[in-house]
């Protein structure tokens, strides 16, 4: 594709391309951090990951600034005006992940004062299908790649699987023994997490899919075959 | 190369921000233009649905303004210009030797980037289309005048002043005096080339909100180098490059998905 004539706005894109890349970056190790913290009853990190937040919160307000100055700057039309529309909605997503990562963080910094329930084997697999869809459906959209946007929607369900079954498995620790139930609680809301962190992920994607192909397939319930 | 048309689609009446698919007024087939060796105009073929504004863009020498004299024949003054090809309105075709250009330019009327008043009264401006074809009648005469400015939102900034000079009045006030003059004869068609590229951003917005008006009575066909204000007013927006159509269709669509990359390069800035 040829450059635009006008540099300054092809740099302010370019910009705004990098931007989305860095806080998506960031908001990907936040969640490894988190989990990682977690698994390894390390204090310290669950806090430092908590004191990022406020990184990846700045970087949702730059990019809106962004945004912003662009859109009324150069009135930006179809590829560009959907890159703009898609950059404002990623990053509402990435900082929701953020969050994610915040709330998980602060779980670890909880239970790192009680004793395990049972050991970590489905939260480590969620975390890592959680920001291997993140990771993809940011590659898909530098390198505007429908497929691979496509494969992150349909994984989804699995980690929509492991959330349920490992809803099913602290319940029934919950039932038999009363005195997990705090802790049980503590990791389930941890799975959810994990679990709106795919959700997110996929939201990415479908506005990945709508900046190429200037088509919406979000809020179906199968992506279409024909894009 | 053809160039993509999708106007003839049915689009539901459902979506949220279409219309309903207009009936054709002007048919445009395999329209050629050529000024001695030179071809501005190669082939283009178009369906202009009645009521819709229909905006023209593309660089300059792209063949928009040619395109647009050849729907009243005003290329016919031009003695180096041949055209080949077929252009009717509602099925009459407007190159048959029997054609009046004379009449047909009261079927199509025209304004142009420089507002052009006659050195009259604001009155005599107005009236003189319908004094040309016989109107004589002053009571009649009176009607039209005050009908057609109040059409072009200029009635009330001029209602106490008719006799004085057009000259006096201001480059937005002369463009919607030009735009009422161009009513006064009734046409189905309305020409616009470059209506308001020589007018402030408010005079500007006056105008755009004219066409607004006006197309619920005529179907304009306005060409601009101001893809904004293509993206304001139009329905339906056509993209000329070198001559040729590349791509027609609805405006909403054409500025935020256009299917063709010429179109996408030009509207988004990328000159090559």
């Amino acid at each position: 594709m040829p450059l635009h004539t006008d540099r300054t706005y092809e740099e302010h894109l370019g910009e705004l391309r990098t931007a989305v890349l860095e806080m998506g970056g960031l908001v990907e190790e936040q969640i490894g951090q988190a989990v990682r913290a977690l698994i390894e009853r390390n204090e310290p990190l669950a806090r430092s990951t908590i004191a990022r937040d406020h990184t990846v919160n700045r970087f949702d307000v730059e990019i809106d600034d962004l945004c912003l100055k662009l859109l009324a700057l150069h009135q930006p039309a179809a590829r560009d005006l959907r890159l703009i529309t898609t950059a404002l909605k990623i990053t509402t997503d990435l900082e929701r992940i953020g969050d994610m990562a915040e709330h998980i963080a602060e779980r670890a910094v909880e239970l790192v004062h009680e004793s395990p329930i049972k050991p970590y084997i489905d939260i480590p697999r969620m975390a890592e299908l959680s920001r291997d869809m993140l990771h993809r459906s940011l590659d898909a959209f530098v390198r505007e790649d429908v497929e691979l946007a496509l494969a992150v929607c349909v994984a989804d369900d699995q980690i929509d699987k492991l959330h349920e079954q490992l809803f099913r498995e602290l319940l029934s620790f919950m039932v038999e023994d009363p005195t997990t139930v705090t802790r049980a609680m503590r990791l389930l809301f941890v799975s959810k997490c994990l679990e709106r962190v795919g959700d997110h992920a996929t939201n990415i994607a479908e506005m990945v899919i709508f900046m190429v192909k200037g088509r919406s397939i979000r809020h179906m319930d199968t992506p279409p075959r024909d894009l | 190369m053809a160039a993509a048309i999708d106007i003839a689609l049915p689009r539901p009446s459902s979506t949220p921000g279409t219309e309903a698919a207009a009936p054709v007024k002007i048919v445009v087939r395999d329209l050629t233009v050529r000024y001695g060796d030179t071809v501005a105009l190669d082939a283009v073929s178009m369906d202009i649905p009645s009521h819709r504004v229909t905006a023209l863009i593309g660089p300059s020498g792209c063949g928009k303004s040619s395109f647009l004299r050849c729907l009243n024949r005003m290329n016919d003054h031009i003695p180096a210009a041949r055209i080949e090809g077929q252009v009717m309105i509602d099925d009459d075709p407007l190159y048959h030797p029997a054609v009046d250009p004379v009449a047909l330019r009261r079927r199509v009327g025209m304004v142009f980037q420089k507002s052009n008043p006659f050195p009259k009264s604001i009155f005599d401006n107005v009236a003189f289309g319908p004094r040309v074809h016989g109107v004589r009648d002053a009571v009649q005469l009176r009607g039209i005048v005050e009908r057609t400015l109040r059409q072009a939102a200029l009635w009330d900034e001029v209602a106490d002043r008719l006799e004085r000079s057009a000259l006096e009045l201001s480059g937005g006030q002369q463009q919607r005096l030009c735009i009422a003059r161009a009513l006064a004869v009734d046409p189905e068609i309305l020409l616009m080339d470059e209506p308001a590229s020589a007018l402030d951003p408010i005079a500007t917005a006056k105008i755009e909100e004219l066409i607004h008006e006006l197309k619920s009575a005529y179907t304009i066909v306005i060409v601009t180098h101001n893809m904004q204000q293509a993206a304001r007013v139009s329905d339906l927006t056509a993209y000329f490059y070198l001559g040729r159509l590349i791509e027609f269709g609805p405006t909403e669509r054409l500025f935020t998905n256009p299917t063709r990359q010429e179109t996408e390069d030009y509207i988004t800035g990328r000159f090559g």
